[in-house]
């Protein structure tokens, strides 16, 4: 689903370049639910807007879907993120003038689906969601946990192929966290294939396999079944502490 | 796209609404240009409206020529000499210029005396002429009841009077038919053929020509005995296309050879050219007209320039929402007709209360001057033809396409994660 090659991205500000990353080689199949890690500065959100058609690579290939991204216009660019990809920000970037029911839609507006017809849909991933009785409530009368169940409503309704979600528990408590990160889990059951960008390791360890980046390189790439054995060593080294 | 778009207008609303006092002042630039371009350009017209008002129906390509007195000696004929045109004139003038369209001799200064208009008990004092059917051409008049002088009372001398309607006012009782009529004019009576009205305004010219007698012209020279003398000069018309003024100069040559005249004795003519006073009048209002537009759309450009800045503002203050649009699947495309439509909507709006109120102070004013009875030679019936608002209202939404586009442009321009990150 997302084959990522030799990929290099280099930021300039003023006179100083910043190579974020450096040779990226990624590949991730349909309905995997992917973790990538990393300290700040390691490039993994950098690589998370990448991948979300939201900033340009300057080096390598990125296949999604199959298909080559390279030289994409804006136009073209905007509208597979509105059919393919879905978004979840830890600041959650809800409207802030517009109600739940009309945030959850929006991706169906610029699909040109009529009024009546999204917003129904847009109730429907509300219901889903547990929100039907706040449909009408702007961002700002709802909890963190909320708004990003809501985030999440909106990068479904277009039943994109691909969830990208950057720090989406950063800014709830634990509990919270783990609740969003059951539903995210129930919608990669669905077949969605899931990027999750994250530093707490409680949330990548929910994830089938974890991405590490440093310094702009994959460092270590843990498959599912490696990612238990991890998981136990880790446990056991807790343990014997 | 559809037009009705409840999202969209509902988001153009709310923006301009979150921002009532900031909305208002923009709008207001907009609205001021527009208002001012509508009054200037009303009140243009009513200077022009005056000025052309003065001048009636008469045919704009046309000539006065009298007669006066000579003023270098030629052919032994000493100067300061008087002369005048006959009928003999009239008829070489007509053989020969072939650019005349219509040639209208005039014979005055008979029964000029007080009170030369007679019936019964009412006596009057009015203006009386010799004329042809041709000065009818040049000078229309608006006929009440029947005509103008004709060929046959030309030709049959026949004794009948064409009356302007303040004769008819001073000398019939309300309501009484004229036609058929008689008036002893300098002691001779003549019947009423016509009764005309002046389309001049009253107090531009119109009252003037409302106390006219027209007479035949064969006639007067016969029954005032005044032989074959063309006392009241000539007015002519030019054919189409070809300039009065050049005609003018034809004729005068034909005189002068006629009545040993020195080639450059200009003096010995008195010629009143409408044509060149006319396109002296043209360049003067196109004139007028030209700084009005000038000054107009620079008031408007610079409300315009306002709405522009405002949008700048507007685009930067909602980066973040359009980042969001666009990570959702906006195009740019869609970004930019979001904010020019914003900008065009203000725009419209703006000027179109503008617009609005402009003409409506201008119908205010016209009313006003009509009812106090101010409608003057030099400000008539001010207001703004449909063209020209609708050129103003055509040039807004330009504009208003104009000031969204560019602030649109820039919101597309940097990349969306940029745009998501800004707070």
């Amino acid at each position: 689903m997302i084959r990522l090659e030799n990929i290099h991205k280099t930021y300039a500000t003023g006179n100083n370049k910043l190579h974020v990353l450096k040779g990226i080689e990624v590949n991730i199949n349909e309905g995997e639910m992917v973790s990538v890690m990393g300290s700040s500065g390691s490039g993994k959100s950098t690589l998370l807007n990448i991948v979300g058609l939201l900033d340009t690579h300057d080096e390598g290939d990125y296949f999604l879907d199959g298909m080559l991204i390279k030289n994409m216009n804006e136009t073209k660019a905007a509208q597979y993120r509105n059919k393919l990809l879905g978004f979840v920000f830890q600041s959650f970037n809800l409207i802030p003038f517009k109600n739940a029911m009309e945030n959850v839609a929006l991706p169906l507006y610029y699909q040109n689906v009529g009024r009546k017809k999204r917003n129904r849909i847009a109730m429907e991933y509300l219901e889903r969601m547990g929100l039907l009785d706040w449909a009408d409530h702007l961002p700002s009368e709802l909890s963190g946990g909320q708004k990003q169940r809501l985030a999440i409503a909106r990068a479904l309704i277009s039943k994109p192929k691909v969830i990208l979600a950057d720090e989406p528990t950063g800014a709830l408590d634990s509990q919270t966290s783990m609740e969003v990160m059951d539903i995210l889990k129930e919608v990669n059951k669905d077949g969605i294939t899931m990027l999750i960008v994250t530093h707490e390791r409680d949330i990548a360890n929910r994830t089938d396999r974890i991405i590490w980046l440093k310094d702009g390189i994959v460092e270590k790439d843990i498959f599912n079944g490696e990612l238990k054995a991890y998981k136990e060593r880790k446990l056991i080294s807790v343990e014997t502490k | 796209m559809k037009i009705i778009d409840i999202d969209k207008w509902q988001e153009i609303f709310l923006t301009l609404k979150k921002n009532k006092l900031r909305t208002f002042f923009t709008a207001f630039g907009v609205f001021w240009g527009i208002f001012m371009l509508v009054v200037m350009l009303g009140s243009g017209k009513g200077l022009k409206d005056a000025a052309y008002g003065g001048l009636g129906k008469l045919a704009t390509n046309s000539v006065f020529i009298n007669p006066a007195r000579t003023s270098i000696s030629y052919k032994g004929f000493p100067k300061g000499r008087v002369y005048s045109f006959n009928n003999e004139d009239t008829k070489v003038l007509l053989e020969r210029v072939k650019e005349i369209k219509y040639l209208a001799p005039r014979t005055v200064g008979f029964g000029s005396a007080i009170n030369n208009v007679v019936r019964g008990e009412k006596v009057g004092n009015f203006q009386v002429m010799g004329d042809y059917p041709a000065t009818n051409m040049i000078n229309p008049m608006q006929f009440v009841k029947g005509r103008f002088i004709n060929e046959t009372d030309i030709t049959e001398n026949r004794k009948v009077a064409s009356i302007g309607y303040r004769v008819y006012e001073e000398m019939f009782e309300k309501d009484e038919d004229p036609i058929g009529q008689y008036l002893r004019i300098n002691g001779v009576y003549f019947k009423i053929v016509g009764l005309f009205k002046s389309y001049r305004a009253n107090n531009n010219g119109g009252e003037y020509d409302n106390q006219v007698i027209y007479l035949p012209l064969t006639t007067t020279q016969r029954t005032f005995n005044l032989g074959d003398v063309v006392s009241g000069g000539y007015a002519i018309t030019s054919q189409d296309g070809v300039s009065a003024t050049l005609v003018g100069e034809k004729v005068k040559a034909i005189l002068r050879e006629r009545h040993n005249i020195h080639p450059d004795d200009e003096r010995a003519f008195d010629m009143e050219n409408l044509e060149q006073e006319f396109n002296e009048f043209e360049m003067l209002f196109n004139g007028i007209d030209g700084l009005i537009w000038i000054v107009g759309i620079g008031t408007l450009f610079a409300g315009v320039i306002g709405v522009s800045n405002i949008m700048v503002i507007v685009v930067k203050e909602r980066t973040k929402e359009f980042g969001i649009k666009r990570a959702v699947g906006a195009t740019p495309l869609k970004i930019i007709i979001q904010v020019v439509q914003e900008s065009v909507f203000l725009t419209t709006i703006a000027g179109y209360i503008g617009l609005s109120l402009g003409v409506g102070l201008l119908e205010l004013i016209s009313y006003a001057m009509s009812q106090s009875g101010a409608d003057t030679e030099m400000f008539s019936n001010p207001s703004v033809d449909f063209n020209k608002a609708i050129t103003a209202l055509v040039l807004l939404i330009i504009s208003g396409i104009f000031a969204g586009l560019i602030p649109a442009r820039r919101a597309v321009k940097i990349k969306p994660i940029e745009a998501l990150h800004d707070e």
